[in-house]
């Protein structure tokens, strides 16, 4: 592996800690139900770190991204429509 | 067909069955041949264990009383036949069996993408279905194979935990070979073999892929959480815990109910081969086919909370699902119409592969209609749990998969084994389980709708009558199974030597030997026309 190869990895993984903090420090922040928005948009920046540099989606061909594109999308599908229900549970 | 032992071909000794005689050359196969023959042992016993509990439910259910099984023993009972008929028979039925003997050899391949990955996946069906064997002999399971909570995470005695990580890992093996199958259809298609021609048994296990590689991850995810939730106290779907228990369901059927079409997808590809052999027509409609099995697949992510209508489910996420399920019923749809459109005028020959097809389509149809039924928020409240849904998803499962298995078994047999089997039995064999299906399951249609409900051993005597008639039927099932092992492996010793296509149809399976080489062509196929490109010329066939 290259010198310039682990030095990036180990920035990733600086970041990544740098951003586990955050979502540690966020919990503790009085922000109601903004609480969860703010651990899931941290979380998702991390996916997507660990995605791009260490699954190494950003050297892959367009069909790869595409696959890893649809679990993202088939997860949202998960969340949107387990919403639909939670969301609307008590309103009838 | 002759009484007298028809020795070894020529062919037959350089075919795959004879590279290597050892237990060692078939236990570390890496090729994809005798790793489907290995996957057709294994799943054939489990067929049979869950067979043997299926007899157990139908022979209590002859009287009301509960007489036979205590009411402990009747959840194991039928726990125990779910679990092993879906995640042990059902799922890797037809694709580890038939996709992997033939999808290579449809494309024009040597192999599947990770022949070695092929051989770990069985490897890992084994240890999945060992550990539920284990479960079975240390008393067993209650919950139903739907471990719905609270029941499994807080109130069952049963062995939860050990059945739930059976599953977990048999799981895994359902994911390398979705992985397997899709690298290969993308990667390993021979010069020439594009996508339009590509036969539908091929594309429909395409999205049969999709859906073990996108939903089983979410089933291993939920039954660890319910393992975590039983043995470390952490609040995922108790309520007093913080938890859902809806949550669960949810969860459970994103995996659950897109399985079944993992269970029904490669049985619309078998049909599609078959109906296309027995009127030596293409196939109509083929890119309507095609892509209606990746619809099937999509649509199929979006229907789970049909299972959740009485839940407790918002009423509003319930009209929501009940909308998409009936989306579903469109692909699945076209799909018949184009079979019934391809017979149109063919030449059709009555072989038993055309009888089980014709049976699937009838009991596939009536399995669909009633799902649609099932479907409709108003009248699911009125037949939800009761014998109704029971008696649906026998006809998609039972009706459908297995009879599909059992025409893909008549149809390749003579390519996999290079024997022929005495036809007049695959006949009857195909009527038998028409007879034997509908006189188990059509009853419990009616029970269903009359308020008898599932999962229940002590019954009102009323509903007797149409029980027995169910149990008869089961009866004449059980023996339709087991005829086929007869006649078929009496063709391994006497059957005649089968020629490459015996049925004078077209594919590039039919262009090799049977049974054929190790490494499937000697050289690489070049396609020029396209999957369906009758009439084959008899030269062809022999």
């Amino acid at each position: 592996m290259a010198r310039a190869q682990i030095l990036q990895a180990i920035l990733i993984w600086v970041l990544l800690l740098i951003l586990l903090s955050l979502t540690v420090g966020a919990s503790f922040l009085p922000l109601g139900r903004m609480n969860p928005v703010v651990s899931m948009g941290i979380a998702l920046i991390k996916a997507s770190l660990i995605f791009w540099f260490y699954m190494q989606l950003k050297k892959e061909r367009g069909l790869v991204r595409l696959a890893a594109l649809g679990a993202g999308a088939w997860l949202l599908i998960l969340f949107l429509l387990v919403s639909s229900d939670v969301v609307t549970r008590g309103s009838f | 067909m002759t009484e007298r032992h028809i020795p070894e071909t020529d062919v037959e000794k350089v075919s795959y069955l004879r590279a290597g005689h050892s237990l060692r050359s078939w236990l570390l196969t890496t090729d994809h041949k005798r790793i489907a023959i290995l996957y057709l042992y294994a799943v054939t016993f489990f067929f049979f264990i869950g067979g043997a509990a299926a007899a157990l439910v139908r022979i209590e259910l002859l009287t009301p009383g509960g007489d036979f099984l205590t009411n402990e023993g009747y959840n194991r009972t039928f726990t125990l036949h779910g679990v092993i008929m879906v995640w042990f028979f059902l799922i890797p039925s037809i694709p580890n069996t038939f996709g992997n003997f033939l999808i290579p050899l449809m494309i024009g391949a040597r192999d599947l993408a990770f022949p070695r990955l092929n051989l770990l996946s069985w490897y890992i069906y084994l240890l999945g279905g060992t550990l539920t064997l284990y479960v079975l002999v240390a008393g067993g399971v209650d919950t139903g194979w739907t471990f719905y909570t609270p029941l499994s995470s807080m109130f069952a005695n049963g062995n939860v935990v050990a059945a739930t990580v059976a599953i977990f890992i048999a799981g895994f093996s359902s994911i390398l070979t979705g992985l397997n199958f899709i690298v290969t259809i993308h990667t390993l298609r021979a010069p020439g073999m594009t996508w339009g021609r590509l036969p539908l048994f091929v594309w429909s296990h395409y999205a049969t892929s999709l859906i073990l590689v996108l939903a089983t991850p979410i089933l291993a995810i939920t039954l660890a959480l319910i393992a975590a939730e039983r043995l470390f106290g952490i609040g995922i779907f108790d309520p007093s815990l913080g938890g859902d228990p809806l949550l669960y369901q949810h969860l459970f059927w994103f995996y659950s109910h897109p399985a079944v079409y993992i269970m029904v997808l490669p049985a619309l590809g078998v049909v599609s081969e078959l109906v296309a052999a027995a009127a030596r027509k293409p196939v109509f409609g083929y890119w309507f086919v095609a892509f209606s099995s990746i619809a099937i697949a999509i649509i199929g992510f979006l229907v789970w909370g049909h299972h959740m209508f009485v839940s407790g489910q918002s009423m509003y996420a319930s009209a929501v699902f009940s909308f998409l399920s009936l989306a579903v019923a469109v692909p699945s749809g076209i799909k018949v119409y184009n079979w019934t459109a391809t017979l149109y005028k063919g030449h059709i020959s009555l072989d038993p592969p055309f009888l089980f097809a014709m049976s699937f389509i009838g009991l596939f149809v009536f399995g669909g209609l009633t799902g649609l039924i099932l479907a409709m928020l108003a009248i699911d409240v009125h037949v939800h749990d009761t014998y109704f849904v029971v008696a649906h998803f026998h006809y998609i499962m039972v009706g459908g998969t297995v009879s599909a298995f059992f025409g893909a078994l008549h149809f390749w047999w003579p390519k996999i084994t290079g024997r022929e089997y005495i036809m007049v039995w695959g006949r009857l064999t195909a009527i038998f389980i028409f007879l034997g299906f509908n006189l188990t399951f059509f009853p419990q249609y009616l029970l269903g709708y009359l308020g008898m409900p599932r999962r229940y051993h002590i019954y009102d005597p009323s509903f007797q009558v149409l029980h027995v008639m169910s149990s008869l039927g089961a009866s004449l099932l059980g023996v339709a199974y087991v005829l086929p092992f007869t006649y078929l492996f009496y063709s391994l010793r006497y059957g005649k030597p089968s020629p490459p296509n015996p049925w004078g149809v077209t594919g590039l399976e039919w262009t090799t030997p049977s049974p054929p080489p190790k490494q499937n062509f000697d050289q690489i196929p070049v396609v020029t026309t396209g999957p369906y490109d009758y009439p084959v010329e008899m030269e062809d066939r022999r």
